[in-house]
């Protein structure tokens, strides 16, 4: 039989809100999201939630559980401890629209500027010919269910409204080396475009977005490394490299994203509540990942100060937060103008 | 009182955002059309995405042997011969083009050695015939389509600077009622299909599409059922906007229950166990551990089928040279014979059998087939397949029945023109039961034919149908209402209610009494949906959204109902244990359903139009006489002597 538990979600819409207090029952060998709808049979009819496939296919579900992103009809309520309390929120790095709905359409808009597939020219449909070990790379990235979770936690955009516009973030990273790997795709810069127009140079593989995937694509290495590496490779010029080795970072001309100053350390303006005034782990200088003596770039990562790059959240911030004192102001957009809102 | 609508014009709108829909709203924009797509979800989230078999198409790449005569055998043999032959034949044919087309749009399927489309194994299919991608196959589907969309938007963007110019996606667009033009359906004739209203789940505002041609693409009705694989979606919302525009709808009786479901842990109850954990090994044992399908095999597939267990077990590997085991019967014998085990009190704690792939491969050969099944189980569930056996049973799944329609335009039949049909909300091409992989398939053919006839519709008017504008303002109130009615009933329980109604009483089997006692309560329950009340604003609230979705359900519900109750037989989904026998002389009727002036649920015979003499010349005698008539048969031997006398062009192919 079921027993009570507390959970706590956030109301509102883009005018503001705050997280309200549920008891709600909760059965065994439940997930997260069977209690947000109890919630709306029992209690609160007009919870906004987005759901369809229950069943961790359709990447619909996405939201914030004590602050962590991820699906709720994949988040087992076995995985709380006893007693636990839930706290639910929207996607931060999204526009909210009303309690955990938010608004993605940063991510519609990313994939309609990214190029389509390229048919090869002379080949009718049922001449194609692949061999499985060559789809398998794509297939991989083709796995996506689009739940934007990467979006969501990639640092790049999470606490940076201003970056959105050049940025188009993992999610549409693997999208380009997709094409980039699909065998008869024939388009030839995927690469250059990925680092031209997608931003790629902005993501210092931190590798928060694979860390976080559903589907357990590797976008980090097997995507974001891969198309990096051979855009270095491609642009490789020994005076480059010279320069590189003897002008200060900030003597280069090109470091990545910094024409519009967007890279900029961030501070917490924008922060309010009682994490005001403490710094995002984002806010230290940009810095791309090493470039070996060869001009490439190593593939892996053991060689960056922590493994895996340092948590958006902060490396010394466990999860999850302790119950009770966690609060939750969904950032509005234009926050970064804004005066700070100071205060709890 | 003045409500704000947002007015748009389009050529073809279509409703429904899955694999039907997109395929449409393609082949119309291709047609030079502009187009809407209308989704209730987010682009790219339809319940297409749950599809994980694969998609049925004679390309013959695996087996030489296949092709479109032995695909149509196939489907016309699982929906036992109810089905329209002319879809049949259609979708039998065309269904290669269609997957072949997906590869220019980007589709990655897994290959074969020699670099073409591979194709599995699958339950009632002759041959192996399913184009796959592991277990996710509609997800790349619908993933195709969906980028073939947005890169015709960038075409669309190259011409004319805007990305929506030609064809727009409306995503959380909910559309409540099609609007008809007064003056035709005024002078008698049929009505003409003008446009449709609805609202943005987002905001709650209103919209109005004006629009000659609209393509219902709504997928089908489980969320009237408390088992379903099904999304919270699938409200029969088609099938219930054709029937008020004058459309009728054919077979509903008609519902898939998949016979392999989830059924533990609870959180997870319906969600399905891809058929092809059985055509790759995976065996069903009941708490005995027996092997039962063996003693569930009806004689009409008995020459198909292995009798033993090592005969079975030589299959996978010598599928030429030995019969198929018998797990991978139609569904609708998976889920019979799965029924009576759990009903003979040989079922699993849980209300299940045991579906076993652990003890038959190796555990990494799971994880490389059946990848996502894995990973599912795992983080859903916390079940390791490769260890222990999966706890599954029967869900609802697929209605077979939907929206009459002409097979060559998917124009629906009716009172209606403008209005075509394609995917789960049309009917007649499964029969009384859909082969698995045949709905993606289904979805390709239909949903062109679909987009394509409703181009052609709009340029062969002579005039733009008008909408009438009391029509709209009574759509307003209508939506309306719920909100109005703070202390009305809530929504969730009445859904409850219904689905407790159809679970228990319209389920898979079913009786005359139950029967009669549904159709009591939906009455009932149709008193109560009047007075839904919704608490909250218009702004995203899923209360509201369901209170709407409602009166779809409920009159999708009857219409299903009344024909269970009135075919007095037992023939693929549709299950009497009153009735058990299959009978030859309702065979050559189809119940059509439609809605007489004061919104009742009017149910009529009509005869199943006769099969084209070549087709019907592909079927052995003997196994025709399972299914016809005697004069049927006598008919049959008078075609089949005179087409031998004429050479028999197909003699080969037909006596395989």
């Amino acid at each position: 039989m079921g027993t009570k538990r507390r959970f706590r979600v956030w109301r509102g819409d883009s005018s503001g809100g705050e997280i309200q207090d549920y008891d709600v029952e909760v059965n065994d060998g439940e997930v997260v999201l069977d209690i947000i709808h109890r919630l709306q049979a029992t209690q609160t009819p007009d919870l906004a939630c987005r759901w369809n496939c229950k069943a961790g296919k359709c990447g619909s579900c996405s939201m914030e559980i004590n602050g962590k992103p991820k699906l709720g009809c994949m988040t087992r309520m076995s995985t709380f401890e006893e007693g636990e309390v839930v706290t639910i929120t929207p996607l931060r790095t999204f526009p909210v629209i009303r309690d955990l709905v938010t608004d993605v359409s940063f991510n519609y808009q990313k994939a309609r500027e990214t190029p389509a597939f390229a048919p090869p020219a002379g080949l009718a449909p049922g001449q194609y010919r692949m061999q499985q070990v060559d789809v398998e790379r794509s297939q991989e990235f083709r796995k996506c269910i689009e739940c934007y979770l990467c979006q969501t936690i990639c640092h790049v955009v999470r606490d940076h409204e201003e970056n959105k516009k050049a940025f188009s973030g993992p999610r549409y990273f693997i999208r380009a080396a997709e094409l980039d790997m699909h065998p008869l795709d024939a388009r030839e810069d995927r690469k250059e475009y990925a680092q031209q127009s997608q931003g790629l140079g902005y993501c210092n593989i931190t590798k928060c977005c694979t860390e976080i995937c559903p589907e357990h694509i590797k976008i980090t290495d097997n995507a974001i490394i891969p198309m990096k590496e051979r855009v270095v490779d491609r642009r490789y010029d020994p005076l480059v490299w010279l320069g590189r080795k003897i002008l200060r970072r900030d003597e280069l001309e090109d470091r990545p994203g910094d024409g519009n100053g967007s890279m900029a350390p961030s501070t917490s303006v924008g922060v309010t509540g009682v994490a005001a005034g403490t710094p995002f782990s984002s806010a230290r200088a940009p810095e791309g990942p090493p470039i070996r003596d060869d001009g490439r770039m190593d593939v892996t990562e053991l060689t960056m100060p922590h493994q895996g790059g340092p948590s958006p959240f902060g490396d010394d911030q466990a999860f999850p937060l302790p119950p009770g004192n966690f609060v939750y102001n969904h950032p509005a957009p234009g926050k970064d103008e804004a005066a700070p809102e100071g205060g709890h | 009182m003045a409500t704000r609508i947002e007015r748009h014009h389009y050529d073809v709108v279509v409703i429904g955002a899955g694999g039907a829909g997109l395929r449409a709203a393609i082949e119309a924009r291709l047609a030079g059309k502009r187009t809407a797509i209308i989704s209730k979800s987010l682009f790219g989230k339809a319940h297409t995405v749950m599809a994980e078999g694969g998609a049925a198409a004679a390309m013959g790449n695996v087996n030489s042997r296949d092709n479109w005569m032995v695909h149509f055998r196939d489907t016309m043999r699982g929906g036992k011969f109810l089905n329209n032959f002319r879809m049949a034949e259609l979708h039998a044919k065309e269904a290669p083009e269609r997957i072949w087309e997906l590869e220019t749009y980007g589709a990655l399927f897994d290959r074969t050695k020699d670099g073409k489309i591979s194709q599995r194994n699958f339950g009632g299919h002759e041959y192996p015939r399913l184009a796959h991608v592991g277990d996710r196959t509609g997800l790349e589907l619908i993933r195709t389509l969906q980028q073939k969309i947005v890169s015709l938007q960038q075409e669309d963007f190259a011409a004319t600077g805007n990305y929506d110019s030609k064809i727009r996606v409306f995503s959380e667009t909910t559309i409540t009622e099609l609007l008809l033009d007064d003056t035709t359906s005024a002078r008698g004739e049929a009505a003409k299909i003008a446009g449709a209203f609805g609202y943005y789940r987002e905001s709650g505002e209103f919209i109005l599409f004006e629009a000659p041609a609209v393509v219902l693409a709504t997928g089908g009705v489980g969320r009237s059922y408390k088992v379903t694989s099904n999304s919270w979606e699938y409200t029969g919302d088609g099938h219930a906007l054709a029937l008020r525009a004058g459309a009728t709808l054919i077979n509903m009786e008609f519902l898939q229950f998949h016979p392999t479901g989830m059924v533990w842990p609870p959180s997870v109850k319906g969600i399905l166990v891809t058929e092809s954990v059985r055509g790759d090994g995976g065996v069903l044992r009941n708490s005995e551990g027996k092997r039962f399908m063996f003693s569930y095999v009806p004689d009409v597939f008995r020459r198909q089928y292995a009798e033993t267990e090592e005969e079975a077990d030589r299959w996978y590997t010598d599928p030429d040279n030995n019969r198929r085991p018998p797990e991978l019967l139609p569904r609708d014998e998976v889920a019979r014979a799965i029924n009576s085990e759990v009903k003979a009190g040989r079922g699993t704690p849980a209300g299940g059998v045991y579906l076993d792939v652990s003890t038959r491969m190796p555990a990494e050969v799971i994880t490389r087939r059946l990848p996502s099944m894995y990973h599912q189980f795992k983080e859903l569930a916390d079940v390791d397949i490769t260890k222990e056996p999966m706890e599954v049973g029967p869900t609802c799944h697929y209605v077979m029945g939907g929206v009459e329609v002409d097979p060559d335009s998917a124009a629906a039949s009716g009172r209606v023109t403008g209005l075509f049909a394609a995917g789960e909300v049309s009917g007649g091409m499964h029969g009384s039961n859909r082969l698995g992989g045949n709905s993606l398939s289904d979805l390709l053919v239909f949903g062109k034919r679909a987009g394509e006839h409703a181009a052609a519709y709009v340029d062969a008017l002579s005039a733009r149908p008008r909408v009438s504008t009391p029509d709209v303002e009574a759509a307003v109130d209508t939506a309306l209402a719920p909100l109005q009615r703070e202390s009305g009933e809530n929504p969730y329980t009445l859904q409850q209610d219904l689905q407790a109604v159809m679970g228990d009483l319209v389920g898979i089997i079913r009786r005359e009494g139950e029967l009669s006692d549904a159709l009591k309560r939906l009455q009932e329950l149709k008193q109560r949906v009047v007075n839904v009340g919704a608490a909250g604003g218009r702004r995203y609230n899923p209360g509201w959204h369901l209170a709407l979705d409602l009166r779809n359900m409920l009159v999708v519900s009857e219409c299903t109902a009344k024909a269970a109750l009135e075919r007095e037989e037992s023939r693929g989904g549709h299950t009497r244990e009153d009735f058990p026998k299959m009978i030859p002389q309702w065979r050559q009727v189809n119940l059509v359903c439609s809605l007489d002036d004061n919104g009742e649920v009017l149910l009529e015979r009509k005869p199943l139009p006769r099969m084209r003499d070549e087709l019907i010349r592909l079927f052995d005698r003997a196994e025709l006489s399972k299914y016809l008539t005697d004069d049927e048969l006598a008919q049959y031997d008078a075609v089949a002597g005179s087409g031998e006398a004429a050479g028999a062009t197909n003699k080969t192919e037909a006596t395989r």
